[in-house]
């Protein structure tokens, strides 16, 4: 090592330990809990669709960078998160060339066309569900349990009926692979905020003023709970894709706000689009449009909220 | 005819206004649904072109300067009515399908481009075979979008079922439309990728040593222009109406 004690380089100077590949691979052990709960709850096309979506993602990440004579990069783990995120999105009983399509536009259109990983604009794994909800909308939201073909508890919900609240919390209900335990999802969340991956803010201010936004306005849906309704606030908040949107998915550092007060913006506006998708609009759920639209709006959040350097600015 | 042979050039390939020029982008991103409506489209615009380039044209030196956009206008007006009514006469399900974009030909940004660059500066016949080559290309575009968005978004080419599709009920096994193709976000798609692969190829053509022109975005670029006025700033490259 004696020849590298006088290289020569531009800043920065000292590294961290943390790569990109570390923060990927955390997050990917993360949401093993949930995985391991969708299998073990809808059975093995659960496990095909996770690994089918998984291979993809890598695999045309691998395929392009290669094409393009590109560095690879399918060793920061950041296409595995995102086709495992993308199969947990997505239905057991939907047929596995679709996820693997989707992982396919995902990582193709939305995160390599745009420059790779820290360029994309949406969220990869969200822009695939979004693309497979609008083109395949049946097979999307037909959702098998227990070999019943049958309302998810948010369907349920909006059409006045009662859920079960704790077994939403275990996640023994119809829904998509990866969004029915909250318990796992919770672990799994824990696990990142203990390892200083994420933090509170995004999810918190999103948890929050989605609680309180459906609180006032849950009055005026079919269900017609009172004012602050404790057991339709509760599920509310473990049906659908909530919790896995919010700590998973809304956290996502390309595109979430790096400014602090950015990111409360940024999971009110989540909270409240959630809400509004929920309680008035045409689909029972709404987490996957809520953070899309809002990771679009992310680039005029920044702007906004960009701190003032010390001695600029004030009053003139 | 040389100079003849060099617009139809010029307006298919070198200037294609869908895919080199990005004009008319409104109609190219709607109606391309299918490729009968890409096809009618493009037909009916390069009617009104074809016409309107002729008739300006002939008009070019009675119509003053300082009023020729209005007068253009009127030209290109008249003739999508006729064009308009015919095709309610007489392809009324086109027509249908078509709707409120057969009337909105008249600010389409080609037709009035090609007038204020070429068409009132030029002779008759070139005006007219210009009309011609760039209303070729618009059709050659928009059928080309519409094909490939038929075939991804519902397995079929010109109304004709190609690919049979599958039915889940019934446990018949087929193809499976992409449905996001035949709806808005298709047509952004298929276009970019269509121009992509358009770029392709003639960068490829430009290595092997061919000679690919330049594109400029006033028929002959600034250099030849007769229009000292202009100085660039009457059509600079993408002008969307």
């Amino acid at each position: 090592m004696s020849e590298n004690k006088f290289k020569l380089s531009s800043s920065p100077h000292i590294r961290d330990k943390v790569t990109s590949g570390n923060i990927m691979l955390m997050v990917t052990i993360a949401l093993l809990p949930a995985s391991a709960f969708g299998v073990w709850n809808f059975g093995l096309p659960a496990l095909i669709m996770l690994i089918s979506t998984t291979v993809t993602a890598v695999l045309t990440e691998y395929i392009y960078e290669k094409l393009m004579h590109k560095k690879v990069t399918i060793n920061d783990y950041s296409a595995v998160v995102t086709g495992l995120l993308l199969g947990l999105n997505m239905p057991a009983s939907a047929p596995w060339w679709m996820g693997a399509l989707g992982s396919v536009f995902g990582i193709l259109i939305v995160k390599q066309l745009f420059g790779g990983l820290g360029q994309n604009f949406m969220n990869p794994a969200l822009g695939a569900r979004c693309f497979l909800l609008i083109s395949f909308t049946g097979p999307m939201t037909r959702f098998v349990y227990d070999g019943v073909t049958g309302p998810t508890p948010l369907a349920t919900l909006k059409e006045g009926g009662m859920v079960d609240s704790m077994d939403m919390l275990i996640g023994t209900i119809p829904g998509t692979i990866g969004e029915t335990s909250v318990i796992a999802l919770i672990i799994g969340a824990i696990f990142l905020i203990m390892m200083g991956i994420i933090d509170l803010k995004i999810p918190g201010t999103y948890i929050v003023s989605f609680v309180i936004f459906v609180g006032i306005f849950g009055q005026f849906t079919a269900a017609k709970p009172g004012f602050f309704d404790l057991q339709y606030i509760t599920a509310h908040l473990c049906g659908g894709g909530l919790m896995l949107g919010a700590w998973f998915m809304a956290t996502d550092y390309v595109t979430s706000p790096i400014t602090k007060k950015g990111q409360y913006v940024y999971g009110i506006l989540l909270g409240i689009l959630t809400g509004l998708f929920r309680l008035f609009g045409g689909s029972a759920e709404g987490v996957s449009y809520a953070i899309i639209i809002s990771n679009l709006l992310v680039p005029l959040i920044e702007r906004v909220t960009l701190p003032k350097p010390f001695g600029k600015g004030g009053e003139k | 005819m040389n100079q003849c042979s060099e617009r139809l050039y010029n307006g298919l390939i070198k200037e294609n206004p869908t895919f080199v020029l990005m004009l008319g982008m409104c109609p190219t991103l709607a109606v391309t649904t299918s490729a009968i409506n890409g096809l009618g489209m493009g037909l009916s615009t390069t009617a009104v072109l074809v016409m309107s380039n002729m008739l300006i044209s002939m008009l070019r030196k009675i119509i003053p300067d300082s009023l020729r956009i209005p007068s253009f206008i009127v030209i290109v007006a008249s003739f999508v009515t006729i064009v308009d009514f015919l095709l309610e006469g007489f392809i009324p399900s086109l027509y249908a399908a078509l709707g409120l974009y057969i009337p909105l030909i008249v600010v389409n940004c080609i037709i009035l481009g090609r007038a204020e660059s070429y068409a009132s500066k030029n002779p008759v016949l070139p005006s007219i075979f210009d009309g011609i080559g760039m209303g070729l290309g618009f059709t050659v575009g928009l059928t080309a979008i519409g094909i490939v968005r038929e075939i991804i978004g519902a397995g079929q080419a010109f109304g004709y079922q190609l690919l049979p599709i599958a039915d889940v009920a019934a446990g018949k096994s087929g193809y499976v439309p992409v449905t996001i193709f035949i709806l808005a976000p298709g047509a952004f798609l298929v276009l970019a990728g269509l121009t992509a692969l358009q770029n392709k190829v003639k960068n490829n053509a430009k290595r092997k040593g061919k000679k690919v022109v330049e594109t400029a975005s006033c028929g002959e670029g600034c250099a030849s222009c007769t229009n000292s006025a202009c100085g660039g700033k009457v059509f600079p490259a993408g002008n969307e109406e």
